[in-house]
């Protein structure tokens, strides 16, 4: 990371649910090839997010710019092409029920190249083998288990290829091995590809085994609250909600009530 | 990104060693040549050792990964060594996403479509039968449950069944009164066009009014609620079970008929009787305007004329069919949203068919009622 290469600035973005303010005047930057962990308690705001930055949402304020294209204010067919270099695993994995896993993945394979068959074919089963679902092509999402779905998902992301992924509780789900193994995923898909990555997790072990840089979001502070190397923020962070995060401590005036 | 394209290099004469010097993107746009390169290797090189220099590779994704496992596989078959050549620690990271053992596992469900023509027709027939069952069964089901309800008022869920009253009822009631008033302005008009050229403008309120009470009243109020509510409840309980609410309801001790179903049912009940009275008011309504702008009756004597052809016995049973139709609607419509398993897909199927299939049942329990009744006059 010598040279700072910002694939995605967010520029001062609020967000806001009818009267509810959730994100108000956050900024940050994610340069190009690293892992970017977004931290924060359940309903700060992480996923909402990652929606705004992929440009699902319009938001209230701000803009999101990703590699140089403004996501507020771009066209469909620049939106498309950006996409094109995105992926996006959902929290709730969003495959398509009426499609086999197979189809889920061909699915952008289909719409963005013009492979044939027998290379579309190979490239679903690569995909597959890479999340260790091997032999699921023709299982339909909804005979899949709660973490298979993830990691279909996090299949049917990575089918192009892309040059950022967005990866939303991917180890939700999981059991430590697989967490383990999906944590190597991402990390060998960081080093060989070279693919931006920003990750909501708040597996403790996956933030310090993957994360380069974090930043931790507030539900009361709407925004921010700390960023940095997670080793570090942990040994030196004074802001008690980051320690607490870190430590796995409840906050302090629930212990005194009990 | 760079678009320095795929470009390669076959050295060797066939029988051989081949050495294969690959160079510019190894990318997933290039996928399909890189293949047919393979084949094009092994049907006319036949070699017997295989060299790939990656030296002047700039860029390698996930395809291009999968190209040189293909290559190696291939290989392996044919027990052919393959040296990769100058490999740069990125592109061995990509290698080693891949799982060589997992890519040739077989997969486990065999496709699951093209059945037969005969396979079809049978399993069409089998669900056909088993539709009628379940239908049969449900509604069994639910008339049991409103007669428990109704003796244990307490447990209703009341608050629904006004929510599902307004929605139901009120909301529907502009179309049910914009339908039936056209269709009676449309009787009304059509028929005088005839009864004109025999000077019998005088029965056109009757016929309108017998026409609407005794049939298309409640047949034209039960296909509007039968698409409006109908469908909406198979999609409301549908999604609900995509969802796994309903199974949450019922470990949560809650009869999910009981929840979801009964406060529907008896909503359609009450709603459906009072918009048929008003598809009957609008479609005499329309009919007057027809018999006093287009057939000088005035207000009073169409009034008149349709008061006389109105019976009590008629009204009543065309309510307590209105009724009928309710329960059939309602509980259809509930029965197929409880049928979805597990996808989108089977909510957009349920929903149609609660509309289909409400409609043939109340066709044909329209028809048993116009049997009965005219044998009970
Ligand atoms: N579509 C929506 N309409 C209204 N409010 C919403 C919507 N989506 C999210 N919210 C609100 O935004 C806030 C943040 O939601 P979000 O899903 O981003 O949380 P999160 O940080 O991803 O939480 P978790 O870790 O539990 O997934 C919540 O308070 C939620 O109520
Ligand atoms: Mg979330």
């Amino acid at each position: 990371m010598s040279n700072k290469d910002a694939v995605i600035v967010v520029e001062g973005l609020t967000v806001r649910f009818g009267d509810d303010l959730i994100l108000d005047n956050v900024s940050l930057e994610v340069y190009r090839g690293e892992v970017f962990v977004i931290l924060g308690g359940s309903g700060c705001g992480k996923s909402t997010l990652l929606k705004h930055i992929i440009g699902l949402y319009e938001p209230a304020g701000g803009r999101v710019i990703i590699n140089g294209i403004d996501m507020t204010a771009a066209d469909d067919n620049k939106l498309r092409q950006v996409r094109r270099d995105m992926g996006m695993l959902f929290q709730s994995s969003a495959l398509l029920g009426s499609m086999t896993v197979f189809e889920n993945i061909a699915l952008p394979l289909k719409e963005y190249t013009d492979l044939s068959d027998r290379a579309i074919r190979l490239m679903v089963r690569m995909k597959l083998a890479m999340v260790g679902l091997s032999g699921y092509e023709n299982h339909f999402p909804s005979e899949l288990s709660g973490g298979m779905k993830k990691r279909a998902g996090i299949a049917r992301a990575m089918a192009l290829d892309p040059t950022i992924l967005f990866f939303d509780e991917p180890s939700a789900g999981l059991d430590p091995v697989t967490a383990a193994e999906l944590d190597l995923l991402i990390k060998n898909i960081n080093n060989g590809i070279g693919t931006t990555m920003v990750i909501v997790t708040h597996e403790l072990e996956s933030i310090f085994n993957i994360a380069q840089r974090v930043i931790m979001l507030d539900r009361g502070e709407k925004g921010i609250i700390a960023e940095g190397d997670p080793m570090r923020l942990r040994r030196e962070s004074t802001d008690p909600r980051v320690r607490n995060f870190f430590n796995r401590h409840i906050a302090e005036h629930l212990i005194e009530g009990a | 990104m760079t678009s320095d394209k795929l470009s390669f290099s076959l050295d060797g004469s066939p029988g051989e060693k081949q050495t294969l010097y690959l160079s510019g993107r190894l990318s997933i746009e290039y996928l399909d040549k890189m293949l047919s390169l393979i084949e094009e290797l092994f049907r006319e090189k036949r070699p017997a050792e295989i060299i790939v220099d990656l030296k002047d590779v700039t860029y390698m994704d996930s395809a291009g990964a999968l190209f040189l496992l293909e290559l190696e596989h291939r290989a392996a078959n044919e027990s052919i060594p393959v040296n990769l050549l100058n490999m740069s620690f990125k592109e061995k990271g990509i290698l080693d996403l891949i799982d060589r053992q997992s890519l040739k596992e077989e997969t486990i469900l065999t496709e699951k479509r093209g059945q037969g023509i005969v396979e079809q027709i049978g399993y069409g027939a089998i669900d056909f039968l088993n539709d009628i069952k379940n239908v049969v069964s449900f509604t069994g089901t639910i008339i049991i449950k409103l007669f428990s309800s109704v003796f244990h008022l307490n447990t209703i869920r009341w608050g629904d069944v006004i929510t599902c009253m307004k929605k139901t009822g009120v909301d529907g009631l502009p179309i049910v009164g914009l339908i039936s008033f056209l269709l009676g302005l449309i009787m009304a008009f059509m028929s005088s066009l005839q009864l004109k050229q025999f000077g019998a403008n005088m029965f056109v309120p009757s016929l309108v009014s017998i026409a609407m009470i005794k049939e298309l009243g409640p047949i034209m109020t039960a296909i509007i609620v039968a698409g409006r509510s109908g469908s909406a409840f198979a999609a409301e309980i549908g999604t609900m079970k995509v969802n796994e609410e309903v199974d949450a309801l019922i470990t949560m001790g809650f009869d999910p008929v009981k929840f979801l179903a009964i406060p529907k049912v008896f909503a359609a009940m009450v709603v459906v009787p009072f918009l048929t009275i008003f598809s009957d008011l609008f479609a005499i309504f329309g009919g007057l305007v027809v018999g006093v702008l287009g057939l000088d009756l005035t207000i009073h004597t169409y009034i008149q004329q349709t008061m006389k052809a109105m019976k009590i016995f008629d009204i009543v049973t065309s309510l307590i069919k209105a009724v009928v139709f309710a329960v059939l609607i309602a509980g259809i419509g509930c029965q197929r949203g409880f049928e979805v398993k597990n996808s989108a897909e089977e909510v957009g199927s349920a929903t149609t068919s609660a509309v289909v299939s409400s409609l043939f049942i109340i066709i044909v329990v329209d028809s048993m009622f116009a049997i009965v009744l005219s044998y009970l006059k």
